[in-house]
């Protein structure tokens, strides 16, 4: 009864082209804001900034990268943690070797990089596709991780292989609480999250999308599939690419190659099937899902006084996530955001079913 | 020249063993155009089920149910052939179930008689397999049935959660430590031709013996493809789903018999890696390797399969011993990658692939 879009009459070109064309959505998005940016830095802890709130954000402008390669596109990748490393290693020397520079650039530079190197493996994805480009892009995956634990330029020639990420300084204030941090990951997550949004709504996103649903066709109504393809990679590599300075700069500190491994692939992919292909929404509810997942298996077994061993647990989390995986790309292959919207239809008619 | 023959032969072996592993991936792939990510996941899985039945440091419970798994599995095979000499005299749906029940009681029974030591290789080889036709039997019921007619990507997806379930459900169960198998396959290294060059060719037992196992392997799939009825249905399915379903192929019966036969497979490459590396989780990872052996070799093709084994286990140690120390080492990790990439750009289909042809 309360979301209704009865009597919200569109009598502009503008405001039928809104991104959310109806109030209560508006204020509901409004809301989340207000919270995100003035609720939840007054009433939540150090350990839910640090354990889950800076992690979530981080990731989910990571799976916004993902999405729009793999959901809005088509293009299967398995490299997301090269190209999350490529982001972070390029801030790392960045910084080291031009100190003078403001981090928002650094960050946005190592964005770029990681873009050029995501177009650079995005070529072959002209000429196959499918499973074929899937593996395509673990070549990506590993001869970035070779690269960056055996090159030693990278790493500042590092003995250990690991580097620690410079102060987070920003004009002049030094970002080290965990508050502080949360509202820089949020502020760039927002801004990602809107660029992505009108990405997708525009001519690039639908000739993303028409690649996506049926390549040849696509060619045919005059899409160049160079064009659609490269600049898929590119722009969803420099989410990634940023991300990836973020998780780095921001939630490990000092980290080593491992950090950016195949799993970190893995996770980022189901982040997006499980949050649901081609939807920015569904970045947001399958990075939640993700980040919340293990910290819940770990809690609630000790809660209910069941003891577990850590290796116990790691297992159980990789059945319960294939298990996941599987159970959601046969209900809802859609995933989490198509549940919202599906909920959503049905508050449109409550209390009447039809 | 007697080094460098070494090295090619030595990355020959290896490549057999990617190829092993490969030639799962490409048999699932032909049948039912699905691309197995869990390949990988069933070699660990067959591994560690062979490795943990032989040891004997399992509870009770663990033989019973293996014992159990592998008495119906006798049962049904039994009833199967049954059918086919005397279709009239066989048992009805109800008395065939309650007949594999009954062998499934027999195998418990047994083994609650043999108690907690370890099973002999006999035994626990067939245990296995029966446990990986079970697990094709969940895998087509749970998974790929809910799933018919999804796109293939949507597919590969699955087969990756699957991966993730059977990494952590087969550790669960039988345990995640490294353990050594032993079938009594010689290990030793022993040198060649001898009398061609000085000191000879430096080569493992081992190596020969998983060479001689995959030849075997590829031989009895070829028959089994080319002779057999069921292979004919095979081939019909991979060909066109739709028209083998119309002239009265049971396709899913003929999932679960594809996805068995690469829970064999799998077993197979699982013996002769866990004897080689031990088993541990890192078989799994072995799958990854396998990967571009497919693409280069085509996911279509079992010559494919086994020529690309060759090409990249041979690249790869090429690459290590003569390009490594130039690159910093460790180029092994990705160079088979590169190396199908570069093919890719040029072949899109793989070496031995079909040419790919689309229509809108």
């Amino acid at each position: 009864m309360i979301y209704r879009e009865a009597g919200q009459f569109k009598t502009t070109y503008r405001a039928d082209q809104a991104v959310f064309p109806i109030l209560q959505d508006r204020i509901a998005i409004l809301l989340i804001l207000a919270v995100a940016f003035i609720g939840v830095p007054a009433l939540a802890s150090d350990y839910l900034f640090l354990a889950i709130l800076i992690p979530f954000l981080i990731l989910s402008m990571a799976a916004i990268g993902l999405n729009i390669l793999v959901g809005y596109c088509g293009q299967i990748s398995l490299g997301t943690g090269g190209f999350m490393a490529v982001g972070a290693y390029a801030a790392y020397n960045i910084a080291l070797r031009v100190p003078e520079l403001n981090l928002l650039i650094v960050f946005l530079l190592a964005g770029g990089c990681a873009a050029l190197v995501g177009v650079l493996f995005g070529i072959p994805s002209l000429r196959i596709k499918g499973f074929y480009l899937a593996v395509a892009t673990l070549a990506a995956q590993f001869f970035l991780d070779w690269l960056f634990s055996r090159v030693g330029w990278f790493t500042n020639y590092t003995a250990s292989g690991s580097v620690t990420a410079p102060q987070l300084k920003f004009f002049g204030y030094i970002v080290h609480a965990p508050t502080g941090k949360y509202l820089l990951c949020l502020c760039l997550v927002t801004v990602a999250a809107v660029v992505a949004k009108n990405l997708v709504r525009g001519r690039l996103g639908r000739s993303w999308m028409a690649i996506r649903d049926m390549d040849i066709a696509a060619e045919i109504i005059g899409i160049r599939p160079l064009q659609a393809k490269l600049s898929a990679f590119a722009v969803s590599s420099f989410f990634i690419g940023v991300s990836g300075a973020l998780w780095a700069f921001v939630y490990l500190e000092s980290w080593e190659p491992l950090a950016f491994d195949i799993n970190r692939s893995f996770s980022l992919l189901f982040m997006v099937i499980i949050g649901g292909l081609g939807s920015i929404l569904g970045c947001f509810l399958g990075a939640a899902f993700i980040t919340i997942m293990p910290i819940f298996l770990n809690q609630v077994p000790a809660a209910l006084g069941i003891p577990l061993s850590t290796a116990t647990v790691s297992h159980l989390e990789f059945m319960i996530f294939g298990a996941l995986i599987v159970f959601f790309l046969i209900v809802e292959p859609h995933g989490l955001a198509r549940l919202w919207a599906i909920g959503k239809q049905k508050l449109r008619l409550w209390p009447f079913p039809h | 020249m007697g080094p460098f023959i070494e090295v090619v032969l030595g990355g020959l072996l290896a490549g057999v063993l990617y190829s092993l592993v490969a030639l799962g991936f490409v048999l699932i792939f032909k049948a039912s155009g699905v691309f197995n990510f869990a390949q990988g996941a069933m070699v660990l899985f067959a591994a560690l089920s062979l490795v943990r039945l032989m040891s004997g440091e399992l509870s009770a419970v663990h033989y019973w149910g293996a014992a159990a798994v592998l008495g119906v599995a006798v049962g049904y095979v039994l009833l199967l052939f049954w059918r086919r000499a005397r279709p009239a005299a066989a048992p009805g749906r109800g008395a065939s179930w309650g007949l594999i029940g009954v062998f499934g009681l027999i195998g418990a029974a047994l083994a609650a008689l043999h108690g907690t030591a370890g099973w002999s290789g006999w035994v626990a080889i067939p245990a296995t397999a029966a446990i990986m036709g079970l697990l094709a039997v969940a895998i087509e019921r749970l998974v790929l049935r809910p799933l018919v007619n999804q796109e293939p990507i949507i597919l590969f997806m699955a087969t990756i959660g699957i991966t993730f379930f059977i990494d952590g459900f087969g550790q669960t169960i039988w345990g995640s430590e490294i353990y050594t198998l032993d079938l009594g396959i010689p290990k030793d290294p022993m040198f060649l031709l001898e009398s061609v060059f000085e000191g000879g060719i430096l080569v493992n037992k081992l190596d020969i013996f998983a060479a001689a196992i995959a030849g075997v392997l590829v031989a009895v799939l070829a028959v089994f493809f080319q002779k057999t009825r069921i292979g004919r249905a095979l081939r019909a399915v991979a060909d066109d789903h739709q028209a083998a379903q119309s002239v009265g192929i049971p396709l899913n019966q003929i999932w679960i018999i594809v996805w068995t036969v690469a829970g064999f497979v799998a077993l197979v490459a699982g013996i002769v890696w866990g004897s080689a590396l031990g088993v541990q989780f890192s078989i799994a990872l072995v799958a990854l390797k396998a990967l571009p052996v497919l693409i280069l070799g085509g996911f279509t093709s079992v010559p494919g399969a086994i020529i690309g084994g060759l090409i990249i286990g041979m690249g790869e140690k090429l690459a290590e011993v003569y390009l490594g120390p130039v690159l910093g080492g460790g180029i092994e990790n990705w160079f088979a990658y590169m190396l199908a990439l570069i093919v890719l750009l040029f072949r899109p289909q793989g070496l031995f692939g079909e040419r790919i042809i689309e229509r809108i």
